[in-house]
C-alpha cells in the first residue's frame, strides 16, 4: 500500500463533506486520531500522521499539538519524517515558538549530514524561520558550507546567509570574504545567491559597500556575458538569457553605482547595451529593462542615457499591457521632481490612461496628472481632471478632489477660474472634500472683491437646485448673507442676473435652515446668513426678527444660542446691530498668530477683520467687539460683559477651531527679567515711560509713568491703550490724574496684556491732558518692545 | 518577497509560504485580505495593488491565484515570471498540473516551491535543475521495508 494513500483518503473524505459542519466533524475525528498515534510507539505512520495534520493546518484548523512532532520526526534518520517534519516546522513552528529552539541541535546535525538532501533540508528551513539564536549559532556552519561543498548546496547556504544577515546584521562581516569568492562561480543558482547576499551586504554596511565597488567590472562582464549569449536552454526565457540573474545583477550595480562617479561610468556602456538589445515584446524582457531604467536614473549616468531610459518609460507608456503602462507610470513617478520636462513630454498619454478601465492605472495616472500641473497646462489639465471626477471610483474621489484644489491654488490664471472650478469640485463631490475647503473658499471669495455679484449669482443658483451638498450650501449660506443686497438689486456684469425677491431669499435661507439634509454646522450658517440679510434688505425685517425668536428654543445648543444672542442685538443693541453686521472686509489668509498690522487705528468703532483663519464664528463677533469698544473707553477695571451668554460662545461643530485659536498657549518661552522702562512720548514737559514686566509665557504688565517737567500741574490726564485684535487688554485704575509739576510726582497706571498668539505686540497710547489751562491730547504708537520683552 | 498565497476561485487557500515571521492570526487576516481584494478584480485588470505598504502581484492560472507581497525594491514584472516558472515546474512535475493535483499533493508542491524558492528569494533559474532535484530526493525515499527496518533515534 503506497503511503500517501491514507493522507489522500483523508482529503477525499474531507472535501466530500456537504456543510461546513460535517466537514468540522470529520476533522475533529481525523485529528483526534492523529493525536492517538503521535502517542503511540513507532509503527510507519508518524510522517502520513504529519501530513494530514498539516492539510488540516491549511484549511484553518488549529494544529499546535503537532509541533513536538515535528522536533520528534526532524531529529528522525529516516529521510521521509525528516523531509515531513521540516516541512511541519517550516508550517507550524516560527521564531516566536519555543519549540523552535529545539530543533535548533537537529539543524546542526543535519547540516553536516552525508547526504546533500537532509542538508539542504535543514538549511531551507533554516532560511524560512531561523530565529536570531538560531542564526549566531550555526552562522559558522553556513560560513563554512558556503567555501567548501557542490553547487547545490552552496546556492542554498547563500540564501541561508542572506537570511542570517537579515536577522542579525554583524554576521554580515562573517560572510562578506565567502560572498567575494562566490562570484566566480560558473553556476547561475549560485551566482543568482551570491548577488543576493553581496546586495543585501551592501545595503546594511557602508563599508562592505566600498569594498564590493572594486567588483563592479566583474559584475559588468557578467551581464555581457548574459545580454550577448547564445540560446541557452536551460536559462532561456522568451529570448532573454536568464532574466532573473540580470535583473539582480542590476539592482546590485545600481545600489554600487549611486552617488560615486567612477562606478556609474563603469556601468554606462553595459547599460546602454541593455537598454538597447533587450528584446521587451515578453514581460521577462521588459522586467529586465525596467529594472535597467531604475538603475540609471538612479546612478551618476551621463545625459544621453537618461534620455534613453525615459524614452523607454514612454515607449512602455503606449504598450498595450496593462501591467506594463502601470510600471512606466511607477517609474516616471519618481522621476517627474527632476526629470519634469521630459515627463512632461508624455502628458497627452498620461492623461489617457485617466479613462483606463483599471483601477489601479487610473490611480497611477491620477497621481503623475497631478505632479504634471503646471502654469502652462493649468487650464486643459484641470479640464482633463475635473471630467475624470464626475466619473472616478469613489476611493480615489478624496484624493482627486484635494489634488484639484492644490493644484487650483499654486496655478490658478485667474481668481474667477478659480472659483469656478472649486465650485465645480463642489458640485460633483462636494461630499468629499476637506473640511478646510469651506473656509478657504470663502476666504477666497472675499479676495475677489469685483466677483463679489458673480459669485453670490452662482451660489444662489445653485443652492435653490440642491441642497444636499453640505460643503456647497455652506459657502452659499455665506455668501448671500454677506452679499444678499448684490443678489436683490438684479444686476450684474459676469453673469445673467436673476430676478428675486427678499422673500425668495429668505425662503432659500429658511428651506436650509428646516431641512433635514442639513447639517447643524450648515443650519449654523443659515441661520447667521438670515441675520445678516436684516441689514442688507429692507422691507422683511421683520421675517427675519421671527425667525430668529423661533430659533431662540431650538434644540440644538449652538442654533439656540446665535438666535438667542441675534435676539439681544435687535432688542437692546438694535443700534449696533448695523455696525455688527456689516461688510467683512478682505479676509486675509494668514496662519494663527499672525496680525493684521494696524489693527487699532482709525475710529474705535471699525470692526477688525476676524483673525481666526480657519473658521468664521459669527458669534464671537459681537461679544468680542462690545468688549473692546468699553475697552478703549478706558478707565474701568474689568472688561464689561453685557450678558453672560455673549462672553464666552461654546463652540459649534464648524468652529471648533475658533476656540482653539484664543486658547491657544504656545509655551516654551524664557521668563527674562524685567527691562528698564522706555520713554515714549515727551512732548509738553510730559513724559511718558513705558515698562515691560513678563508675567507668564504670555501675558504682561506694562506700567506707563507719566512725568511732568512744567512750571505747573497736569490735570486730568487720562490715558488709552489699544492693542492688536488678538491681544487681550486690561487697563487698571490709574494713581491719580494730576501730574505735580517740576517732576516731584508721577502717575502710573499698570495695563494688563495677554498675548496668547504671539502676535508681534504694538499699543497705541492716546494721552489727554490739561496743561495749562489748554487741553492737549496725542497718540503715540508704541511698536517695537525691548526684545527681551517677548 | 514577503508571502505567497495559492487561492482557489472560492476563497479556498491552496498553499501558503510566510518568509517573514508573522502570527497565526495575522495571517488569517491577511488570507482574508487578499482572498477579498484578489478574487473581487475583474478578469482583464493589472496584476498590480497596493495593499498596506507592500505591493501585491497576482496572477490567475485556471481555478488558482498565485499572490504574492512584494517590498518596495522588488521588481513586478520579474515576479510575474517567478510565477510562471513555478507554474511550469508543477506542471513538468505533476504533467499536466491542475488544481486537484496540488490539492492531493500539497506536500509535493511545497517541496518544489521549496527548491525554487528560499527565505523569499529564487534559489534556481534553470529550468531544468529543480526537476532534477526532485527526482533524485524521491530516490532517497525509502521503501516500506527499509523504512521500518531504521530506528526512529
Amino acid at each position: 500500500m503506497s503511503p500517501s494513500v491514507r493522507l489522500q483518503e483523508m482529503i477525499r473524505v474531507i472535501r466530500g463533506a456537504r456543510t461546513q459542519g460535517e466537514e468540522r466533524g470529520v476533522i475533529q475525528r481525523e485529528c483526534a486520531a492523529i493525536r492517538a498515534q503521535f502517542r503511540q510507539a513507532d509503527n510507519g505512520t508518524r510522517s502520513h500522521n504529519l501530513a494530514k495534520l498539516l492539510y488540516v493546518h491549511m484549511l484553518g484548523y488549529p494544529a499546535h499539538f503537532g509541533q513536538m512532532e515535528c522536533v520528534r520526526l526532524i531529529a528522525s534518520p529516516r529521510y521521509n519524517e525528516k523531509r515531513v517534519g521540516y516541512l511541519g516546522a517550516m508550517m507550524l513552528l516560527d521564531e516566536k515558538q519555543d519549540a523552535s529552539l529545539l530543533i535548533t541541535n537537529s539543524i546542526k546535525n543535519d547540516l553536516s549530514h552525508s547526504s546533500q538532501y537532509v542538508q539542504s533540508l535543514a538549511l531551507c528551513t533554516l532560511a524560512c524561520m531561523g530565529s536570531a539564536e538560531m542564526c549566531r549559532d550555526l552562522a559558522p556552519e553556513i560560513d563554512r558550507l558556503l567555501r567548501a561543498s557542490n553547487s547545490y548546496i552552496k546556492k542554498k547556504a547563500a540564501l541561508c546567509a542572506v537570511h542570517m544577515v537579515r536577522k542579525v546584521p554583524e554576521l554580515g562581516e562573517l560572510f562578506t570574504p565567502a560572498a567575494r569568492s562566490l562570484l566566480s562561480e560558473k553556476n547561475h543558482g549560485v551566482l543568482h545567491g551570491a548577488v543576493v547576499l553581496i546586495t543585501e551586504l551592501c545595503e546594511r554596511n557602508p563599508d562592505t559597500l566600498e569594498q564590493f565597488r572594486k567588483a563592479v567590472p566583474e559584475l559588468v562582464l557578467m551581464m555581457k556575458g548574459l545580454v550577448m549569449s547564445g540560446y541557452s536552454p536551460e536559462h532561456n526565457v522568451a529570448g532573454i538569457s536568464d532574466p532573473f540573474l540580470q535583473v539582480r545583477i542590476l539592482r546590485l550595480l545600481r545600489i554600487l553605482g549611486r552617488n560615486n562617479d567612477t562606478a556609474s561610468d563603469a556601468m554606462n556602456d553595459l547599460l546602454a547595451q541593455v537598454a538597447t538589445n533587450t528584446d521587451s515584446s515578453k514581460t521577462a524582457g521588459s522586467a529586465v529593462l525596467y529594472e535597467t531604467v531604475l538603475t540609471v536614473m538612479d546612478i551618476k549616468s551621463e545625459s544621453g542615457l537618461r534620455v534613453l531610459a525615459v524614452n523607454i518609460l514612454g515607449r512602455f507608456l503606449l504598450n498595450n499591457d496593462r501591467n506594463i503602462r502601470y510600471i512606466s507610470m511607477t517609474s516616471l513617478q519618481k522621476i517627474v521632481q527632476t526629470d519634469h520636462n521630459a515627463v512632461q513630454r508624455h502628458r497627452g498619454t498620461i492623461v489617457d490612461c485617466l479613462k483606463d478601465q483599471d483601477a489601479s492605472v487610473k490611480r497611477r495616472a491620477l497621481e503623475l496628472s497631478l505632479a504634471l500641473v503646471s502654469a502652462v497646462n493649468i487650464r486643459s489639465l484641470m479640464k482633463e481632471l475635473l471630467l475624470f471626477l464626475s466619473s472616478c471610483p469613489p476611493e480615489l474621489r478624496a484624493h482627486t478632489t484635494s489634488g484639484i484644489f492644490n493644484a487650483a491654488e499654486r496655478y490658478a490664471p485667474s481668481q474667477r477660474w478659480h472659483i469656478d472650478t472649486i465650485l465645480h469640485v463642489l458640485t460633483t463631490a462636494g461630499g468629499d472634500v476637506r473640511d478646510e475647503t469651506v473656509p478657504n473658499l470663502i476666504q477666497l471669495i472675499t479676495t475677489a472683491t469685483e466677483l463679489h455679484c458673480y459669485t453670490v449669482h452662482k451660489l444662489y443658483r445653485a443652492l435653490i437646485t440642491d441642497i444636499s451638498v453640505q460643503s456647497l450650501v455652506q459657502v452659499a449660506c455665506w455668501c448671500i448673507g454677506e452679499y444678499g443686497d448684490l443678489l436683490l438689486r438684479g444686476e450684474c456684469e459676469e453673469t445673467e442676473p436673476v430676478q428675486v425677491t427678499e422673500d425668495d431669499v429668505l425662503d432659500a435661507l429658511e428651506t436650509v435652515l428646516q431641512s433635514h439634509m442639513s447639517s447643524p454646522a450648515t443650519r449654523g450658517f443659515a441661520l447667521t446668513a438670515t441675520m445678516k440679510l436684516s441689514t442688507r434688505i429692507t422691507h422683511n425685517v421683520d421675517r427675519i426678527r421671527s425667525i430668529v425668536s423661533i430659533y431662540g428654543s431650538c434644540i440644538d445648543v449652538e442654533l439656540q444660542q446665535r438666535a438667542v444672542e441675534y435676539n439681544a442685538l435687535f432688542k437692546k443693541y438694535d443700534h449696533m446691530r448695523a455696525a455688527v453686521l456689516e461688510r467683512m472686509p478682505v479676509i486675509d489668509k494668514s496662519s494663527p498668530g499672525h496680525t493684521n498690522g494696524e489693527s487699532a487705528g482709525g475710529t474705535i468703532k471699525e470692526l477688525e477683520p476676524t483673525k481666526l483663519t480657519q473658521e468664521i464664528v459669527f458669534p464671537q463677533e459681537p461679544s468680542n467687539q462690545v468688549c473692546d469698544l468699553l475697552d478703549l473707553l478706558g478707565g474701568s477695571g474689568e472688561p464689561f460683559q453685557p450678558s453672560p451668554s455673549l462672553s464666552s460662545t461654546a463652540p459649534g461643530p464648524a468652529s471648533s477651531t475658533a476656540g482653539g485659536d484664543l486658547l491657544d498657549l504656545l509655551g516654551g518661552l524664557d521668563v527674562t527679567p524685567a527691562p528698564p522702562s522706555v520713554t515714549v512720548y515727551e512732548k509738553n514737559g510730559v513724559t511718558l515711560k513705558l515698562q515691560t514686566d513678563r508675567q507668564t509665557d504670555t501675558g504682561m504688565t506694562v506700567t506707563i509713568t507719566a512725568t511732568n517737567s512744567t512750571d505747573g500741574d497736569i490735570t486730568g490726564l487720562t490715558l488709552q491703550a489699544a492693542v492688536p485684535k488678538s491681544v487681550q487688554l486690561q487697563m487698571k485704575a490709574p494713581s491719580g490724574d494730576v501730574i505735580p509739576a517740576h517732576g516731584l510726582g508721577q502717575v502710573t497706571q499698570t495695563v494688563l496684556l495677554n498675548n496668547p498668539n504671539k502676535v508681534s505686540l504694538k499699543i497705541r497710547v492716546r494721552v489727554c491732558y490739561t496743561s495749562q489751562s489748554s487741553v492737549c491730547q496725542d497718540t503715540v504708537q508704541i511698536d517695537s518692545f525691548p526684545s527681551t520683552a517677548w | 518577497m514577503h508571502f505567497m498565497l495559492l487561492l482557489s476561485r472560492q476563497g479556498k487557500l491552496r498553499l501558503q509560504k510566510w518568509f517573514t515571521p508573522v502570527t497565526e492570526r495575522e495571517k488569517k487576516k491577511v488570507i482574508r485580505e487578499m482572498t477579498l481584494m484578489v478574487l473581487a478584480r475583474p478578469p482583464r485588470s493589472c496584476n498590480f495593488l497596493l495593499w498596506r505598504d507592500l505591493k501585491i502581484v497576482y496572477k490567475r492560472y485556471a481555478s488558482l491565484y498565485f499572490c504574492c507581497g512584494l517590498e518596495d525594491q522588488d521588481n513586478e514584472l520579474l515576479t510575474l515570471e517567478v510565477l510562471q516558472r513555478y507554474v511550469e515546474l508543477l506542471d513538468k512535475y505533476f504533467g499536466n498540473v491542475c488544481e486537484l493535483d496540488i490539492i492531493f499533493n500539497f506536500e509535493k508542491a511545497y517541496f518544489i516551491l521549496d527548491e525554487f524558492l528560499v527565505g523569499g528569494e529564487i534559489l534556481e533559474t534553470s529550468k531544468t535543475a529543480v526537476g532534477i532535484a526532485m527526482e533524485e530526493a524521491e530516490t532517497l525515499q525509502e521503501t516500506m521495508e527499509e523504512y521500518m527496518s531504521k530506528p526512529t533515534y
